[in-house]
């Protein structure tokens, strides 16, 4: 009972936050030097002020800024996020065209990071002095001081160049059928450097944080216990140890998620990954303002959702903290 | 130390640990000799750092081995010598034939697993039975450790418990394959005065049903006369007197023994104008590095001779059933 | 535990070094990165240049000489605003609790739910991308890990005997707060300091390799932006300039592991 109260209390939350940043995003909007109507005028060759007029007038644009403000907000949230001014269509539109694929790089990657850097972490924590754990230190020191794009173009002269075993850009080639298996496997194909050069940064930190939170857990008494009731080494590291252990590392996962989106937008520009990154990228280039807002809005949507999300996973994974205010 | 008596169920004999550290090689059990029979008592008493844990953990095969090194001497459950023996056969042996419960229960228990979950490990682990038939027993042994509401209990998380209650989780857990040996290192040091008594009761309780041994380790000389039959005092890593709880506590020969049961406190009205009411023993424990080819006590005895110094004391029969390591004792009984 | 201390110092000395070279090798040389001065894309070590030319036939070698002052200094500067905002709003929200710390958070949560990389990048495409939009935007965005550890250390202190001591005899928050509680706050702040200039630097490189900084300017990303589409044929055009900037961000991270090993002496122990 509590709990749902807590649930209803986090989900308030979370849409007062939403609210603040269509509010920012209004805010940004009114600070860009020069207006639509301009614009607009411009790329037909000039207008007149009449005509400058007309066009704000039909944009609402002069109204007084809090009605303008409170008319942006109630828009935004029924979902209409406004008109590309390059393509003309929809921005909603042209973000759930480009939604799937940038999260699922970004959820690959993250899964990757947390299996893989927790993993490292274990089996070094069980010989902090040895070669491994050496290994794990230097390779997360790389992996944490690389830019995360030079990363990516190294794995592509390993893996294209020199191995040739993967493909260079795209998630797919256009030819194949969309839905059949076929075009799974491409996508699976070609989601594999892409994720892995994103994930190289975390695989970093949580190996790390894995070392150290499984080296603390292993001196604890409860895996004393463990041993004294005739338990395996294995059964003691990997039923009791780890999941312990890899506590902390899921909550400061969870807690990055915003950080990974911005690596996902400079990866997915390597790879020419046709998500919501490269979007951006080319909507700022084109000084498409609506597409950018909708796009800022978007991505902080999916931030607080998720963060929403990964709340309550920890509540139903970590018995302590269950009915606390604060996770 | 051996007295005829039957057959002994678990037998120490002259077993020796040392340990690395950055000063040296520190001498934590020398020489150590125990003798239990089945379903006695046995109480091991000395301050902390004597090496009463260490010896507990050496019958477990828990001696992290380095730094630690197990230098010497046998140990047998039941004519098995276990020093020699296969990590996967002392595997077997832990939780099932000897079982171990620690000082801390706040921190002992894993906090993601129910308490459940932690009894029917064990009884799954050892014993082969199905999740639910071990649910069964989990539910059965958190009973006979008298947590009320047992069939809710056993879904929660220790967090959810007191103290006193995860030390009976504790004790459920360890006694739940039934084992022939229960050793229990400070059961009650971080628990309540009254649950203290309480967790002794439920040990006297459960032992008159199961008949098990019991090795309880404790610094506590009330809780020592209170449940053991025999009692061995240890002093920097040697057994200094062994005997019956009732000679030991009416007799005492070694001064350091002396010293120890002179300094309960005694709740009176009227403190005899000639006592102070608190004694203590002066002096330290001498460092493990750093202990002599003597006495380990000399430095902080009164009765302390030459030969203290030089020779250490063997454990001697003074009455029947009742060893003492001190020449001075030594002596005055040939007198 | 030795060998860490080593690879710190040599670290800090590496670290100098690449600052000297960046401060001093514009004055002491006379060239234009952006000069064409050969044919493009000649591989390095050919035609007497140590690092080969880019797509457009100028010097990778003295691009990356050059870059060093754009990548540095924005580095430092963003970071030096990150800090401060971090530490005021961390140091406020952690020293008087109460609404103020709500007030705080609430506002740094608010950055946390923006994608860092992509509102920086909304600010420098909305505004000019000139060098200053770049600092500010990447500080503005970035001070929110600053704030969270700086509430965390001074809530901390607050608690201990001194503080309360200074408090209970009447001394002004102020005074407390940066006689008292900073310089104990220190260690753990000099640490995340080191990083955050790590850290802005990744970004800045990040920014300009997209294109997004100022374009008269050259920095390490840039370049490795300007010959993305070459990178196959010209793969040292991307590998040079991104090891210069692994290299840099490298030696400031072993700096601040250092550091914290210094600060730490008793975790180290294990």
């Amino acid at each position: 009972m509590q709990l749902l109260s807590i649930v209803v209390q986090r989900i308030g939350y979370a849409v007062a936050l939403l609210i603040a940043v269509i509010i920012f995003n209004f805010i940004l909007l009114s600070l860009v030097p020069g207006d639509i109507a301009e614009t607009l005028a411009g790329e037909a060759g000039g207008g007149s002020p009449e005509l400058m007029e007309q066009i704000r007038q039909s944009y609402g644009l002069d109204k007084p800024f809090h009605v303008q403000l409170f008319n942006y907000v109630i828009r935004v949230l029924q979902g209409d996020l406004g008109t590309s001014y390059y393509f003309n269509v929809p921005v909603t539109e042209l973000i759930l065209e480009r939604v799937g694929p940038t999260l699922l790089l970004v959820t690959t990657a993250l899964l990757i990071a947390i299996v893989l850097g927790t993993l490292l972490g274990v089996i070094a924590a069980q010989n902090p002095n040895g070669l491994f754990s050496h290994l794990v230190t230097i390779l997360a020191l790389v992996g944490f001081s690389a830019p995360v794009f030079w990363t990516a173009f190294m794995l592509i002269v390993l893996f294209v160049s020199i191995l040739g075993i993967l493909p260079l850009t795209g998630m797919v080639n256009p030819t194949t059928p969309s839905g059949t298996v076929y075009w799974y496997l491409e996508v699976a194909h070609h989601l594999i450097l892409p994720s892995l050069s994103l994930a190289s940064v975390y695989i970093a930190q949580y190996s790390r944080l894995a070392r150290a939170s499984m080296m603390d857990i292993l001196g604890s008494d409860f895996i004393r216990t463990a041993r004294a009731k005739g338990l395996s080494q294995r059964k003691v590291i990997y039923k009791h140890g780890l999941r312990n252990a890899v506590i902390p590392v899921i909550t400061i996962a969870g807690l990055q998620f915003s950080y990974i989106f911005s690596g996902a937008v400079v990866i997915e520009t390597v790879f020419n990954w046709p998500g919501l990154g490269t979007l951006a990228l080319d909507a700022i280039l084109r000084s498409d303002t609506p597409t950018i807002m909708g796009i800022l809005f978007f991505s902080a949507l999916v931030v607080i959702v998720f963060n929403l999300l990964t709340d309550m996973a920890c509540r139903i994974a970590d018995p302590r903290i269950r009915s606390s205010r604060n996770a | 130390m051996n007295v005829a008596r039957t057959a002994p169920l678990l037998e120490v004999d002259n077993l020796q640990v040392e340990f690395s550290t950055r000063r040296g090689i520190a001498r934590v059990l020398d020489g150590i000799s125990l003798s239990l029979t089945a379903g006695e008592t046995l109480g091991i008493v000395g301050e902390s750092g004597c090496g009463k844990s260490m010896t507990a953990l050496s019958i477990m095969g828990l001696v992290p081995q380095p730094p630690g090194r197990i230098a010497g001497g046998e140990i047998r459950l039941g004519g098995e010598e276990l020093l020699g023996a296969t990590e996967l056969r002392m595997r077997q042996i832990r939780g099932n034939e000897i079982s171990m419960i620690f000082q801390e229960p706040m921190t002992s228990l894993n906090p993601v697993y129910t308490v459940g979950d932690q009894i029917a490990e064990t009884v799954v682990e050892h014993e082969g039975l199905s999740k639910r038939e071990a649910m069964n027993r989990a539910t059965e042994m958190l009973r006979a450790v008298k947590i009320p509401a047992a069939e809710q209990r056993v879904r929660e998380y220790p967090h959810q418990l007191s103290g006193g209650m995860r030390q009976r989780v504790m004790i459920a857990m360890a006694l739940a394959c039934r084992p022939q040996v229960l050793i229990a290192d400070e059961p009650t040091t971080a628990l309540d005065v009254t649950v203290q008594a309480q967790v002794f009761d439920l040990l006297k309780d459960l032992q008159e049903v199961s008949k098990t041994t019991i090795i309880l380790i404790t610094h506590d000389m009330g809780a020592i006369a209170e449940m053991a039959d025999h009692v061995a005092v240890m002093y920097a890593g040697r057994i200094i007197e062994t005997g019956s709880v009732e000679e030991i506590l009416k007799d005492p020969r070694h001064p350091y023994t002396k010293g120890l049961i002179s300094c309960v406190p005694h709740l009176v009205r009227e403190p005899p104008a000639d006592r102070p009411v608190l004694l203590e023993i002066p002096g330290v424990v001498p460092p493990l590095t750093d202990l002599g080819r003597g006495c380990a006590f000399e430095l902080r005895c009164a009765m302390r001779q030459a030969r203290c110094r030089t020779e250490k004391p063997k454990s001697r029969e003074t009455t029947p059933d009742h060893l003492c390591a001190c020449w001075v004792v030594e002596e005055k009984a040939s007198v | 535990m030795y060998v860490k201390n080593i690879a710190a110092v040599l670290a800090f000395i590496c670290f100098t070094a690449i600052v000297l070279v960046a401060v001093l090798g514009p004055v002491l040389t006379d060239l234009d990165p952006f000069r064409i001065v050969w044919m493009p894309i000649t591989p390095p070590g050919q035609d007497g240049f140590l690092l080969g030319t880019d797509s457009l036939g100028r010097s990778i070698a003295v691009q990356i000489l050059y870059g060093a002052r754009a990548s540095l200094a924005v580095g430092a500067a963003a970071a030096a605003i990150t800090l401060v905002i971090g530490l005021l709003v961390g140091s406020l929200a952690g020293y008087y609790r109460g609404w103020i710390d709500e007030v705080l958070m609430r506002v740094t949560e608010f950055f946390q739910v923006l994608p860092p990389l992509l509102l920086s990048m909304v600010l420098v495409g909305l505004f000019s991308p000139t060098l200053q939009t770049v600092v500010f935007a990447i500080g503005v965005v970035s001070w929110t890990g600053v704030a969270r550890l700086a509430r965390a250390e001074f809530m901390k202190i607050r608690e201990l005997e001194y503080v309360k001591a200074a408090r209970s005899i009447g001394s002004k928050d102020a005074r407390i707060i940066w006689l008292v509680i900073l310089p104990n706050a220190l260690p753990p702040l000099i640490v995340t300091a080191a990083l955050t200039v790590g850290a802005a630097i990744l970004f800045e490189a990040a920014l300009s390799f997209l294109g997004l900084s100022d374009p008269n300017i050259v920095s390490w990303g840039k370049i490795i932006g300007d010959n993305r589409d070459y990178f196959l044929e010209a793969p040292w055009t991307v590998i040079f300039p991104g090891l210069a900037i692994f290299v840099t961000v490298l030696c400031i991270n072993l700096i601040g592991d250092g550091l914290n090993d210094a600060f730490n002496p008793k975790l180290r122990e294990r």
